[in-house]
């Protein structure tokens, strides 16, 4: 459904955009309907910039972003706006996804501004009022209320009615849960996992391997910019091939082991080097599990 | 949070809590007064006098009388049509130049914080080299050669030079809001850049862009009375800065025309003074960490 073919991003930086860094090398993968497609890595792996490119909040250096088979970077306004029909995001950060000087309800009548404008008040009015019910929100206590009145978990919850307001095939969910408490997790994860049986495809970016395991069929374990390692989940979090990607699994601390226990051993790992080469090619390593590892 | 326990108070909403606390703010009310009070003096008073303010009309040099409420001038002249007239030309300076300053400064603003890159790195070098021209020298040398000089050419070179700083804090200001998520979420609703910046940006820069207009208004009314006072304003009105001007130049000072002279003075000090009384005020209305409870 939503494929990414090489996908590239370089920033321009320093005066005159002399410089240049790049965050994403050579991404590819696809994500389909009705799959989880997590995206895990460090601060500065570069995986806030694949969402944020797939969303089209940033363009693309190099490389192609198709939705079913149509190339929509550098797509033109209008083709832009029929593509958010489709493709919709919720972010880490509930309290900076509200305007804190309007009604947190605006997020959801703007939409109806943009997408909608002929409907009908009483029956977009019943159209809310569903789509806020299937996330799980009681729309008496939260319309009409401003952002700082409502909790954490019911802001994020409201930016996914949000998305749901349009036909949506693809969501990108940036760290939406780390901002929340343990209790309010739970629900908005197994909210997504609700959206898949939708035959949703979520984008779910994040740096808790657990919350990936738990949701996710796919994953994608990105490193400097470029995937290490991407595959089923079980195989990838059960026989992790590349070496970060094992460090990475024994950094995950246990409930039941203190930090006074024997330490972990991690393996050396190539430095950061000349980030503008191609990163080292994935080989498939098993049936849907490829690494980025020698033979 | 439910519903039932929300206090009222919060359910006002900022911009009621804004006006209540505005009204109630003595600063703001004095400041908004006198200001309000020259405005119609300036806007209506010149309906009453003669239309042409240098017209000699009467005795000279007479101190104030009930004919003559200001006294006349060496030559005649009714001040207090000139002081009306005046009064007009300097809010006309003021709305003119401090409009001009802030629409060029917003703008400038916006579009280098919005749109970031190459955009920035030029409209930020245009707004330095605007801000370091010594700008007093430059209206001198272009007012010098302007053979003939209105009220409305004075405001438009004043507008010309005074948005520089406007568009530095604008820029400054929309740099961190646009990095905003919320920013992210109109764009993903479909919005182009004039109304997210219109409908996100600005309303909470709503407060500090108020405040800018009300200080450049001020300041574009202090520069216009330098201006005049050192002989290069209006050629063909009566200014506020150009009274004073002319009761130097026929040495009112020395023979006693007190008349002449203090009214125009004291207007200008009491708008631009409660100009920024009217600012301070403000700022206590928006700060809610300054307000006297």
């Amino acid at each position: 459904m939503l494929e990414l073919e090489n996908v590239w991003k370089s920033y321009r930086v320093g005066a005159l955009g002399s410089k240049r860094l790049t965050a994403v090398r050579d991404v590819s993968f696809a994500i389909a309907p009705g799959e989880v497609l997590s995206v895990v890595g460090e601060s500065g792996s570069g995986k806030t910039t694949i969402g944020k490119m797939v969303l089209q909040l940033i363009s693309v250096t190099n490389g192609s972003i198709r939705l079913n088979g149509e190339d929509i970077t550098a797509a033109r306004h209008s083709r832009r706006k029929a593509y958010y029909r489709r493709v919709q995001g919720v972010f880490q950060d509930p309290f900076s996804s509200y305007n804190p000087i309007f009604k947190a309800d605006r997020v959801l009548e703007t939409v109806r501004e943009s997408f909608f404008p002929e409907s009908k008040r009483s029956e977009w009015d019943g159209k809310v009022e569903r789509t806020l019910l299937s996330v799980g929100l009681d729309p008496g206590a939260v319309l009409r209320k401003y952002p700082h009145q409502l909790s954490g978990g019911q802001l994020q919850r409201m930016l996914i009615a949000r998305a749901l307001l349009l036909d949506i095939e693809v969501l990108v969910a940036d760290e939406i849960i780390s901002m929340l408490d343990a209790s309010t997790r739970i629900d908005v994860l197994n909210l997504l996992g609700g959206l898949k049986q939708r035959g949703l495809g979520v984008l779910f970016i994040t740096h808790d391997l657990s919350l990936a395991n738990y949701i996710s069929e796919r994953v994608i374990i990105m490193r400097h910019g470029a995937v290490v390692e991407m595959g089923a989940t079980g195989k990838v979090f059960g026989d992790p091939r590349h070496p970060y990607s094992r460090n990475l699994l024994a950094s995950v601390p246990q409930l039941h082991r203190k930090w006074s226990d024997a330490p972990t051993e991690l393996e050396a790992l190539e430095p950061d080097g000349d980030r503008d080469i191609a990163p080292p090619p994935l080989r498939e390593v098993d049936e849907d599990h490829w690494a980025a590892i020698g033979p | 949070m439910t519903a039932g326990i929300t206090p009222d108070a919060e359910v006002i909403g900022e911009r009621g809590e804004h006006l209540y606390f505005a009204l109630r703010n003595p600063k703001v009310v004095i400041g908004l007064t006198v200001v309000t009070a020259l405005l119609l003096l300036g806007v209506f008073g010149p309906f009453f006098v003669s239309a042409d303010p240098n017209e000699y009309i009467g005795p000279k040099s007479t101190a104030p009388s009930g004919e003559y409420w200001l006294g006349t001038t060496y030559f005649g002249q009714d001040v207090f049509a000139q002081f009306v007239h005046g009064l007009r030309s300097s809010y006309v300076v003021g709305g003119l130049g401090g409009g001009i300053a802030f629409v060029i400064g917003l703008s400038v603003g916006f579009t280098a914080g919005y749109r970031g890159g190459i955009v920035d790195e030029l409209l930020n070098m245009l707004t330095n080299v605007v801000l370091v021209l010594p700008a007093l020298a430059v209206l001198i040398v272009i007012s010098s050669y302007l053979e003939v000089r209105g009220v409305i050419a004075q405001g438009i070179i004043i507008g010309l030079f005074s948005w520089p700083w406007v568009a530095r804090a604008v820029r400054a200001q929309s740099l961190t809001l646009r990095n905003r998520d919320y920013v992210d979420l109109a764009r993903l609703t479909g919005k182009r850049a004039p109304q997210i910046i219109l409908k996100e940006i600005m309303p909470n820069m709503a407060s500090y862009l108020l405040m800018t207009v009300i200080l450049l208004f001020g300041g574009a009314i202090l520069f216009a009375a330098m201006l005049d006072f050192i002989g290069l304003g209006p050629t063909d009105a009566v200014s506020l800065g150009t009274m004073m001007q002319q009761s130097m130049a026929w040495s009112s000072l020395h023979l006693g025309l007190w008349w002449w002279f203090v009214p125009p003075g004291m207007a200008i000090t009491a708008i631009v003074g409660s100009l920024y009384i009217t600012n301070v005020g403000l700022d206590e209305v928006f700060n809610p960490k300054l307000r006297e409870m």
